[in-house]
């Protein structure tokens, strides 16, 4: 079957064949990433413009290789560089940039919603590195790939999701994706930090401690505490934060035995995640971020309407 | 101005009329209501039959944006929207540029109003200097030069000793406090109403709680300074509750809610739509339910629009940096007539809280036929069925959450002193 979408914001959109395709793929392409000759023609001549209005490195720097690996022109645009400082709407912006005619544009904004909103006034496909608190596809299916790899499938899994569940995009996505493949999520955090009705978005427990979050889980996902966003109500310190919320040796003794733990980065070591889990031997983090290479070239390629060609 | 509306049902409110009669309209004013009038020859005739003829209809809460931002909105486009809408009286807040908060600018509105506009214009003055919540605008000069009422609306009054002196200083004056009842502290960065529909779209929520908090405050400072307060555009079961309560013990409350609070939820976000996008949010359909029962039960005074016009640009963004605000003086009608086909309250009733309620609370001497008022009549035909299409609304902006879709009932003949301002074609 092909992918038949223009776009991809989110998960939501997206049904259990697509993401499945999606993952596979990213599965035949991670191999380029280990040749000698990282890149293959597949979409050369296309035009890749990456538009962020807010600060990433991890996500645009895998975004721009997974572009190069596929021969596509890349453009990166950040909101400190470009014409947004001047007062340029984003409904502007974009009608600038389609004038250049990219093919596709890859896209953070701050904003939920953002690429909702551009991808209705752009001919080009639009891919969201991430919008506001609303979605984060490619690191929901960088994340499952991860999972996938380990397990063998991603149904009947226990996911525990760990942290500021209210401001998260990654956790949306994960939610999303997790549940239409069949795995369940638990989801635990302050209260103060889970947004209502969240267990209406899929397979989703929400837990009253870690504890029970963590309990017989094959996987710990701890997503990271934004001292920036989260600092003045939501917590008393990170310290307590991290006494009841944060992921050590002792809380993940309580999960399944081949248990793998996950973070979308950046880490805060010693608040969500203390030194020795991030780099013990359950620890996926770097894995993650290999996989993010290839679910990246993926999207590039199937938004691009390509069929995968025998090599 | 002569004028003869023949054989419709006129639904009076003020004088418990509701009743098949003629109406005759003699010089402006309001001559006769009776059954077989006879036509003194010459006299132009409107044939009823089969129509509503109400006392003119009147919204308290309206935003016609001069002077300052007439690129939204200005008198002479709001007042068409009002006529088109059914509206003969509209209640214009202070939140111009500048502000309100003084009998220059008062007059200037009362006589660009006087010159242009369709329909009455009565404004709202500003319950502190610039609404800035620092000290009292001067209200004794503002309701000399023609103001009905004061309120900071768009803003609450943070100050909980200001609101409580401004209550009590109003009172000495004579003048209505309509008050923008909100806890900024709760509403924080939010953008729509908290719940289900927030955490899937990702948006920050306003927590209905931000608004029931602060109409307590306000009703209870009603109560403690013996004063009348005016809660503006209520949204949820909360305020229902406290406002219901506080009659109850003699608090002299009022209150309004808005079309909107009671035909649509918060889903109508969905999608990043910007023009379900408004100040108190859309809620669940429980606060909807609530609002509903708050009309029937007679809790909730008035229907209001809150129209309030906001330029493309200011809409056509990211949701979160889209302004607030809808407009509705044209879809008022309709939309409120549903309450009466899905038997929310009868129909004499939704004239009482669109026309003769609000006149009481303001103290303005329309929302009546009684013989010898001005003749502000509101003729309505329930059964018209139209479509909401933006180039044909009268109203300079756009932002409405109802464009495009059908609608039924609409004013066919709006009259200001005995003058038809507006037929529909």
């Amino acid at each position: 079957m092909g992918f038949k979408h223009k776009d991809i914001i989110g998960l939501q959109d997206l049904t259990a064949e697509e993401i499945e395709l999606l993952l596979n793929t990213a599965e035949n392409l991670k191999e380029i990433n280990s040749r000698d000759i990282k890149k293959v023609p597949t979409l050369r001549g296309k035009t890749v413009v990456n538009l962020f209005y807010e600060a990433s490195t991890r996500t645009r720097t895998s975004f721009e290789i997974a572009a190069k690996r596929l021969s596509a022109d890349t453009i990166n645009i950040t909101a400190s560089t470009s014409s947004v400082v001047k007062g340029e709407t984003l409904s502007d912006t974009a009608r600038n940039i389609l004038a250049m005619k990219p093919d596709i544009i890859v896209m953070r904004h701050a904003a939920s919603g953002a690429h909702h909103y551009l991808a209705q006034r752009v001919s080009c496909s639009v891919i969201n590195a991430g919008d506001g608190a609303h979605e984060h596809p490619s690191q929901g299916l960088l994340d499952m790939l991860t999972m996938r790899q380990k397990f063998g499938k991603l149904a009947g899994l226990k996911v525990a999701i760990v942290g500021d569940i209210t401001h998260s995009r990654v956790a949306r996505s994960d939610i999303y994706g997790l549940s239409k493949m069949g795995a369940n999520v638990f989801l635990a955090g302050p209260p103060t930090m889970m947004p209502p009705g969240v267990e209406r978005l899929g397979n989703v427990t929400v837990c009253k401690d870690m504890r029970e979050a963590v309990e017989g889980a094959d996987v710990v996902m701890m997503l990271r505490i934004q001292l920036e966003r989260q600092g003045k109500t939501l917590l008393p310190t990170l310290k307590e934060y991290s006494r009841y919320y944060g992921l050590n040796n002792n809380v993940l003794q309580l999960a399944g035995k081949d248990a793998i733990v996950m973070h979308p980065g950046p880490i805060n070591r010693g608040v969500e995640l203390c030194s020795h889990v991030a780099d013990g031997a359950q620890s996926h983090i770097l894995k993650q971020v290999e996989n993010g290479v290839a679910v990246r070239m993926s999207m590039l390629y199937h938004v691009s309407g390509g069929e995968l060609t025998a090599e | 101005m002569n004028l003869l509306i023949k054989g419709g049902r006129v639904i009076d409110p003020s004088q418990n009329i509701d009743d098949t009669l003629d109406v005759l309209v003699v010089e402006g004013k309001i001559r006769e209501l009776g059954k077989g009038l006879k036509a003194p020859s010459g006299i132009e005739t409107i044939d009823a039959a089969g129509l509503i003829v109400t006392p003119g209809l009147i919204d308290m809460h309206v935003h016609l944006r001069e002077p300052g931002l007439e690129y939204k909105e200005d008198i002479i486009s709001g007042t068409r929207a009002a006529a088109a809408g059914g509206f003969t009286s509209v209640v214009c807040m202070p939140n111009t540029k500048p502000v309100n908060d003084n009998k220059a600018i008062t007059a200037y509105i009362v006589s660009k109003a006087k010159a242009e506009a369709l329909v009455n214009v009565f404004p709202v003055g500003a319950i502190t200097q610039g609404s800035k919540g620092e000290s009292l605008a001067e209200m004794g000069e503002l309701k000399e030069a023609g103001c009905v009422a004061v309120s900071d609306d768009g803003r609450p009054v943070v100050n909980g000793e200001l609101m409580r002196r401004a209550l009590e200083y109003a009172k000495g004056m004579g003048i209505m406090v309509i008050s923008h009842s909100e806890e900024l502290s709760l509403v924080g960065e939010g953008v729509m109403n908290e719940g289900f529909t927030a955490t899937e779209l990702g948006l920050k929520g306003i927590p209905w709680a931000a608004e029931d908090v602060a109409v307590a405050r306000d009703v209870y400072l009603a109560e403690f300074t013996n004063s009348p307060v005016h809660i503006a555009h209520i949204s949820t079961k909360g305020s229902v509750r406290i406002i219901r309560d506080a009659k109850a013990r003699g608090v002299k409350v009022t209150c309004e809610t808005a079309p909107h609070y009671f035909s649509l939820t918060d889903d109508a976000v969905r999608g990043y739509n910007t023009n379900a996008k408004m100040n108190p949010p859309l809620r669940e359909a429980d606060h909807v339910a609530a609002i509903k029962a708050g009309l029937a039960a007679g809790t909730i005074d008035v229907i209001a629009t809150d129209h309030a016009p906001h330029h493309l640009d200011e809409k056509d963004v990211e949701f979160n940096v889209a302004l607030n605000g809808i407009i509705g003086l044209e879809t008022s009608v309709p939309l409120s007539l549903k309450l009466v086909e899905e038997k929310v309250i009868e129909l004499p009733v939704l004239v009482e809280k669109m026309s003769s309620n609000p006149a009481k609370i303001l103290g303005i001497d329309r929302g009546t036929l009684q013989v010898g008022v001005a003749a502000d009549i509101t003729v309505i035909d329930p059964n018209r069925e139209w479509v909401v299409e933006p180039e044909k609304l009268a109203s300079k902006s756009k932002n409405s959450p109802f464009i495009g879709m059908r609608m039924k009932g609409a004013a066919v003949y709006t009259i200001v002193g005995g003058k038809v301002v507006y037929k529909r074609g």
